[in-house]
């Protein structure tokens, strides 16, 4: 990249950088409610507010329902909206989550990954945003504080394009992300502002002028057509989301695409995963590789849309293939990941071997000899050409 | 409005040629849906009895009731769903609203028209 603008080399929680990609897009509404890992993102930006950092009405509600019916209100009347959630707060948030998405409202949205209750827990799986993976939402994923950083960022000029119209999800993995410390390179104010832009959109309700109807009735002669042009919006995202990808890559001189592959280009096995296990799962695939094992990974980053084609694409050349989730489905064929792959596979010329292992269920850890586990095992259904089943469940008490 | 509303959203309109979100780019648009046809009962205002207190008018979810110069003329039939609320906060002493079945009303219309 030749032109790249001045970055800014700080150490940031996973939290703290969202809340400042917040401070830097300056949304006109907050609408938020505190949940464990997310409090602090909510936290931090209202002590922005406060400290005049940012002129956002900042609106404490009284739960995650009311989150997002003002989100979706303040969007709705022509405000650029936000607000934040974990686990049980976007399981609260459920109904709305769809009115923002039907009412094509483009509300950004972080989504600290934590296990839903029950039983009771607040570490990280993604069960949570994996649940409303049929919300109508677009899902970004990050490997860690500076991939959330970037794709908050990123997120709403996808949200706002006249293509898509979609909120987005920014998703972070609970305090693995939301709490560790990295540097994080943050761009300057400015540079952040001019790219995000100013919030348009086509009929604001505050627009008194010009006064519209807002989710009226759409009963049997009106509901379907709506619906047919909310997936068309959503096929549109992927080119969108590229785009924007490729101009933030002018920014920064990182590129980010649907997903990441890692040392997949000659692989002969391999694995899928989403979020911060992509880092460990890198640094056990140069060990395998420094031992003549041809490991690779492909990490998805957009899981809505599901980018099947490409993924097909560049997992066709390998033999067998294990997809990690950190959720179950509990449709008794493995996590929602694993569907999705493995329905991509299913049009490839030379179809490979599907594996799936569900994973750090409520912030069980997963290291560097659990990962080694998987490919051992894929290197023996590679040499057998043998599944022994289709769900495994990997770092559980046998 | 009307004739905005029938511009903007086309009961033919395929899925790509709507207002994005299920919006209707113009307002005042539930007058142009006809809740009257939910009704199987319908109230008759007694002029002769009513005292104008505007209990009906204030309690009408659908402000069906129809006011001129301070005095009830009557109701909107075309909103009207027949709740009946109107008839239920009419002051007892009053009882200037009743319930009728919609089927008799329609019959009782049907005679005086074939009357003249």
């Amino acid at each position: 990249m030749s032109v790249v603008a001045k970055k800014h080399r700080i150490a940031l929680t996973g939290n703290e950088a969202v809340a400042q990609a917040m401070r830097q897009i300056h949304p006109d509404v907050v609408a938020a409610y505190p949940i464990t890992p997310q409090t602090e993102i909510v936290q931090i930006f209202s002590s922005f507010v406060s400290d005049g950092l940012v002129h956002t009405e900042y609106v404490p509600v009284e739960s995650e329902h009311s989150a997002m019916s003002a989100t979706v209100g303040a969007a709705a009347a022509g405000a650029r909206s936000m607000t934040a959630t974990s686990a049980n707060g976007l399981a609260l948030m459920w109904e709305i989550l769809y009115i923002a998405s039907g009412s094509r409202l483009p509300i950004v949205m972080p989504v600290v990954n934590r296990a839903l209750s029950g039983p009771i827990n607040i570490h990280c799986d993604h069960s949570d945003t994996m649940g409303a993976r049929d919300s109508g939402w677009i899902h970004l994923y990050s490997e860690n504080a500076q991939e959330a950083y970037d794709n908050m960022i990123q997120a709403v000029r996808i949200a706002e394009h006249p293509d898509v119209k979609l909120p987005v999800m920014v998703c972070m993995d609970g305090f693995i992300i939301s709490h560790g410390m990295e540097n994080v390179e943050l761009l300057d104010d400015k540079v952040v502002s001019d790219f995000v832009g100013s919030y348009k959109i086509d009929h604001p309700l505050l627009d008194i002028d010009n006064p519209i109807t807002f989710g009226p009735l759409d009963l049997q002669d009106f509901y379907f057509e709506h619906k047919r042009a909310q997936a068309e919006a959503m096929v549109r995202a992927k080119n969108v989301i590229l785009q924007i990808g490729e101009e933030y890559a002018k920014l920064t001189g990182t590129k980010y695409e649907l997903f990441e592959t890692y040392r997949l280009d000659d692989a002969e096995v391999a694995i899928v995963v989403i979020g911060s296990t992509a880092g460990t799962a890198k640094v056990q695939i140069d060990k395998l590789r420094s031992q003549g094992i041809k490991a690779g990974m492909l990490k998805v980053r957009v899981f809505r849309p599901f980018p099947y084609e490409e993924i097909k694409q560049a997992l066709s050349h390998v033999s067998a293939i294990a997809v990690l989730d950190r959720a179950d489905s509990f449709s008794s064929i493995g996590g929602p990941l694993f569907s999705e792959t493995r329905a991509a596979m299913y049009d490839a010329e030379k179809r490979p071997l599907i594996t799936n292992y569900v994973y750090g269920l409520g912030g069980r850890d997963i290291n560097l000899a659990m990962i080694e586990k998987v490919y051992q095992d894929l290197l023996e259904i590679k040499d057998t050409g043998k599944l022994k089943q289709y769900v495994n469940y990997l770092g559980v008490r046998e | 409005m009307s004739d905005n509303k029938k511009q903007v959203v086309r009961k033919d309109a395929a899925w790509h040629e709507l207002p994005v979100g299920g919006i209707i780019p113009a307002g005042g648009t539930a007058k142009e849906f006809k809740t009257g046809d939910w009704r199987t009962i319908r109230p008759i205002h007694d002029r002769e009895k009513c005292i104008d207190c505007m209990f009906c008018w204030a309690y009408c979810p659908d402000m069906s009731v129809i006011v001129e110069d301070g005095k009830v003329v009557g109701f909107d039939y075309d909103h009207c769903k027949g709740c009946g609320i109107c008839a239920k906060v009419c002051p007892p002493r009053v009882s200037a609203i009743t319930m009728v079945p919609d089927s008799e009303a329609d019959a009782e219309t049907k005679k005086e028209e074939e009357a003249v």
